[in-house]
């Protein structure tokens, strides 16, 4: 099966799940488990070629220029951590569906484990780092959801918060040092880094990547000082426990070591930085563990434990050590998932984890009984048992390590965490299951359905079958993994229960002996330890935490503290601050060009513009006075545009003038017509003085831009070059908008609609909440003429309503060769039609007005759309204009352009985009009765018909 | 002339930004659109100025002319000016009207659903 399908079946399986959950807990489960065993099965299929020393590859190429490419490769390392998460993610999903009570949403509880798990493979099947870092990031977030699966429960959460939090920002670091790793390669793919071990090694940034990777895979593996997380991670389902913290989430940072091992390793720092690690982490795991009375903190130190103790192995740095990683990785994956789903089992028997309140159910769960003590002391490492061999290989190789130059501290250190994992993994079989029957369990335990403990029953068979025959079971195997860790092809692994009398033995006798031993100490001890003062790991991160959510929290409130004036004060004194500094640090250079001439006209013209804009700032209390005054300013805008050779702009901008005094003026008649007097004397200065600021700095930038030339030559010597040539137009600026730079065009006539549809929205919802009994019941501000509807005005504005129309038509039929087009033709329209709304009324306009205007903008939109895509009949890409001339006769030669029909969409769009703006504003003004029953509130008409009546 | 554009710009940025940190909406509105005639015409002025040489081609003569670039895109920005403008105009009033207060700022006296 290929690599891709293997490594996306748990993704698209997740789906399942989820859907068939609707069918029934056991249908949810069946599929989940299909899915996971057909990836397995996919996975075993590969297995022979990888085994004989292939290693299978499929490649994609995702995005190139980045280096990131959807790589997956498959050697012996891969293929262990692959079967360990498919092969036990099988025996969790068949716990799992006995475990969870029927109030649990088991579709969803199957549809996270499949993210995680597909997370999971994908990590240990990418041949690229990039690809591997999504996945990683994937199993932060997935295991985040698994964690705090019982919502419900705060130690759920805070413990799946937690855990993001660590191994997410773990991720980060991990992010960082990678790309450093690649840059120094010069690939991201692992393959090729693999490679170049000297390179990466002489390089100066070897130390930075290596220890932001190592923060990654420390993280990730829960080493000391990050450690904290698991044991709180223990909230979960305990299927979740014996999946993530046996065989998947937290073998993910060994995974990464042992895959970076052959780039990273062998050097002092490598070594200290790992070896030392692991050393600590072993010890200290062990030592709490051994103090945790609740049967899952137990086996969460314990985990802590054995992950210093690979990592250890790891950071020793040679072979043999690396084979010692990989068989214990195994070993430990087999008996602690048992043990994990044996605590369940009793957790689920006797409702009770805490060791306190258990003891004696050996005569009451036998079956269970014996599952956990068979994979508690090949914990322990006794014989015959797997835990025991792999035990003996991590002795042997602690028993040559030299620390700092001392022979002996490693070894000393390495049996004192051994003695206390003895000492813990024996309480958990004697304090639990032996002593004598007790009469106070919260409920009276039993052994569970075959369900629930026949999936331990398999690990357990095979921590006894690995422990007895190594090799022939887990020999090729182990080999073909360790191979792909150290890069080797003959790694040595003859592991034997009986070596003769060598010094691991002895430092293992010495272990058990004094583990049991201290167990027996065990109340003496837990007085002790209990006795002495140490640091909590979980106050120390609440409060760094707490002091970065107060840090942040604090710096936010003082930038935004919700007032608007504010924000825009201190982002304007900001831009002003960089922008001072550019001038200060920059060089303008001499003016270059001559200055176009003053008239008398210009200065009036400035006179008039400059003069509105103040008075709009003097008089803005009066709003309407304020309404009508930047009127002026608009008017002025669009006669420079004019002036300055731009009559395309001046045209839009008279145009758009009009809309929008008229939309502000169906504002303003809702809003209050004052602005109180209400900032202080220094804020106005204040604001004065940014204003001036801003003022400065904007007339300055551009006055230093106008009277010096070009920088580098303008691309719009192509656009004067080609309108016509390529574009069949004359009017260069329409020919830019929609040829040359039409998909720009396009886009915005989108923006317009969708700007419109949001008017139309909030409108819906305004007047659909309580805010329309308020205006039914409003009170004008001043009173109502007598005669909304004059005569003069409706038999006018309806007479110049085809004049109007035929105006935009012109301008839109020119607008490719002279000044106009549809932008100004649409806005042209818009006004003829506003012109009806304004003079005849709302409701007599609206019954007359067939089509929806959000249909117009639509089919303005389709239009646009249809005429770019026609281009891709003819093989060219979207919105490539064509255009010919025609020559009717005894008419004037005519141009065809499809670009005129790009135009009608651009036309139609800003209509209908202007038209709803306006019209749904003046909804907020209907009051029942206010249509008129004729076309004019006086109807002349009907005094002729009572004259009539009264002659007669 | 280049000096009036470039004062005119000037004086409707200053005053487009001191209504813009007023705190009605409104005048936050009409300060709005002054800015934006300062935009566009700064914008527009990016294509340096020239008098009589609009850019419509001459078939029949050789002639100078303005730069068109900024001329497409000051037009756009106009009307896209009109589309924003009037949503933000619809926000303002729709608060007004569901608040009673046209209020820019949420102070603490106001809550945050005042």
């Amino acid at each position: 099966m290929s690599l891709f399908l293997i490594a996306a079946l748990p993704f698209l399986g997740a789906v399942f799940p989820a859907l068939l959950i609707r069918a029934g807990r056991n249908a949810a489960a069946a599929s989940t488990g299909s899915v996971t065993l057909l990836a397995l099965i996919g996975l075993l299929l590969n297995a022979p070629a990888v085994l004989r020393g292939e290693t299978v590859s499929a490649r994609l190429d995702w995005l190139p220029d980045l280096g990131l490419n959807a790589n997956f490769q498959l050697d012996g390392l891969g293929l262990l951590f692959a079967g360990l998460i498919l092969g036990i993610g099988l025996l969790i999903i068949i716990y799992a569906r006995f475990y969870l009570s029927r109030e649990d949403p088991m579709g969803q509880f199957y549809s996270f484990l499949l993210l995680f798990q597909g997370a999971m493979v994908g990590i240990v099947l990418s041949d690229n780092i990039l690809l591997l870092l999504v996945f990683w990031e994937l199993t932060s977030l997935s295991s985040f959801l698994l964690i705090g699966y019982w919502k419900h429960l705060p130690e759920g959460r805070q413990g799946a918060r937690m855990a993001l939090a660590v191994t997410a920002s773990g991720g980060l670091a991990m992010i960082g040092g990678m790309l450093i790793l690649g840059h120094v390669a010069g690939s991201y793919d692992i393959s090729v880094i693999l490679q170049h071990k000297e390179l990466i090694q002489a390089s100066p940034l070897y130390a930075p990547a290596l220890i932001l990777i190592l923060i990654g895979a420390f993280t990730k593996s829960a080493q000391f000082p990050f450690h904290f997380w698991l044991p709180h991670a223990m909230a979960a389902p305990t299927p979740v426990s014996a999946y993530l913290h046996s065989a998947t989430m937290v073998k993910a940072g060994l995974f990464l070591m042992a895959r970076m091992w052959p780039v990273l390793s062998g050097t002092e720092l490598w070594f200290y930085l790992v070896a030392t690690t692991g050393l600590v982490t072993m010890v200290l795991g062990a030592v709490i563990a051994l103090f945790k009375d609740d049967l899952k903190a137990l086996l969460a130190f314990s985990t802590v434990s054995h992950l210093g103790l690979i990592t250890m192995l790891l950071g020793l740095g040679t072979k043999a050590a690396a084979v010692a990683a990989v068989f214990h990785i195994i070993n430990h994956a087999t008996f602690k998932a048992a043990l994990f789903m044996s605590a369940g089992i009793v957790d689920h028997a006797a409702h009770t984890r805490s060791i306190r309140q258990l003891g004696g159910l050996r005569h009451l769960m036998p079956v269970t009984f014996t599952l956990a003590g068979i994979a508690a002391l090949s914990m322990a490492g006794i014989p015959p048992f797997n835990g025991f061999l792999s035990k003996e290989m991590m002795l042997e190789e602690a028993a040559h390590a030299v620390w700092a130059g001392s022979a002996y501290l490693l070894p000393a250190v390495a049996v004192f965490g051994a003695l206390f994992s003895v000492a813990y993994s024996l309480r958990y079989i004697a304090h639990v299951f032996l002593g004598p029957k007790r009469h106070d369990y919260p409920t009276l335990p039993h052994d569970p359905a075959p369900g629930m403990w026949l999936p331990p029953a398999v690990l357990v068979a095979l921590v006894v079958l690995i422990g007895l025959f190594p090799e022939a079971i887990a020999a090729p195997i182990v080999v073909s993994a360790a191979d792909a860790v150290t890069g080797d092809h003959h790694s040595y692994f003859h592991p034997k229960l009986w070596h003769g009398l060598t010094p691991a033995l002895y430092m293992s006798v010495v272990a058990v002996a004094g583990g049991a031993l201290l167990l027996m100490l065990h109340r003496p001890a837990e007085g002790l330890w209990n006795a002495l003062p140490r640091p909590e790991a979980k106050v120390i991160y609440d409060a760094i935490v707490g002091a970065a959510t107060r840090a942040s929290r604090s710096f936010t409130e003082t930038l935004h503290d919700g007032a608007l004036s504010r924000y825009s004060a201190i982002f304007l004194l900001f831009t002003l601050a960089i922008a001072y500094y550019a001038y200060a640090s920059g060089d303008i250079g001499a003016s270059t060009r001559a200055m176009q001439p003053i008239t008398a006209m210009t200065v009036v013209g400035w006179v008039c513009l400059v003069g509105s804009a103040l008075c709009v700032v003097a008089f803005h209390r009066n709003r309407l006075l304020a309404l009508v005054l930047i009127g002026v300013a608009g008017l002025m805008v669009s006669l420079s545009f004019n002036y300055l050779s731009a009559p395309d702009l001046a045209l839009t901008q008279i145009s758009v003038e009009v809309v929008s005094i008229i939309l502000l003026l169906l504002a303003l008649n809702f809003m209050p017509q004052e602005t109180p007097r209400e900032s202080s004397a220094g804020r106005k200065l204040r604001d004065a003085v940014l204003s001036i600021g801003a003022g400065l700095g904007a007339g300055g930038l551009i006055y230093a831009l106008m009277t010096r030339d070009f920088a580098l030559p303008s691309i719009s010597e192509y656009h004067l070059a080609n309108s016509y040539k390529g574009g069949g137009g004359t009017n260069v600026v329409n020919v830019i908008l929609v040829d040359f730079r039409g998909f720009d065009t396009f886009g915005e006539i989108i923006v317009l609609g969708i700007a419109a549809i949001i008017i139309f929205a909030i409108t819906e919802s305004v007047l659909g909440s309580r805010v329309r009994a308020r205006l039914l019941n409003r009170k004008p501000w001043y009173p109502l003429a007598g005669d909304a509807h004059p005569l003069m005005m409706v038999v006018a504005t309806r007479v110049m309503m085809p004049i109007a129309l035929m105006v935009a038509a012109y301008i839109f039929f020119r607008g490719h060769n002279m000044p106009g087009g549809g932008f100004i033709a649409g806005l042209i329209a818009a006004i003829a039609v506003v012109m009806q709304y304004m003079a005849s009324g709302f409701s007599w306009a609206t019954e007359r007005q067939g089509l929806p205007y959000h249909g117009i903008i639509g089919t303005g939109v389709l239009v646009a759309a249809a005429t770019g895509m026609g281009a891709w009949f003819n093989g060219l890409p979207f919105l490539t204009s064509a255009f010919g001339y025609v020559d009717p006769p005894y008419l004037d030669e005519f141009e065809l352009a499809t670009a005129a029909l790009f135009d009608l969409g651009v036309f139609l769009a800003v209509l209908g985009a202007v038209l709803l703006a306006l019209q749904s504003l003046a909804r907020f003004a209907w009051q029942p009765g206010i249509a008129s029953e004729h076309p004019m509130d006086i109807n002349p008409e009907r005094d002729e018909a009572t004259k009539t009546i009264e002659g007669h | 002339m280049e000096l009036l554009l470039a004062s005119a710009v000037g004086i409707l940025t200053a005053s487009g930004i001191y209504l813009i940190l007023r705190q009605r909406s409104f005048p936050v509105i009409i300060g709005l659109s002054l800015l934006s005639y300062a935009v566009n015409l700064f914008l527009f002025a990016t294509g340096r100025l020239a008098l009589n040489q609009p850019p419509i081609l001459n078939k029949y003569a050789e002639a100078a002319y303005t730069d068109p670039l900024p001329q497409a895109l000051v037009l756009t920005a106009i009307v896209i000016s009109f589309g924003m403008t009037a949503v933000v105009v619809m926000i303002a009033l729709s608060a007004y009207l569901s608040a009673r207060n046209d209020r820019i700022d949420m102070t603490d006296e106001t809550g945050e659903d005042a």
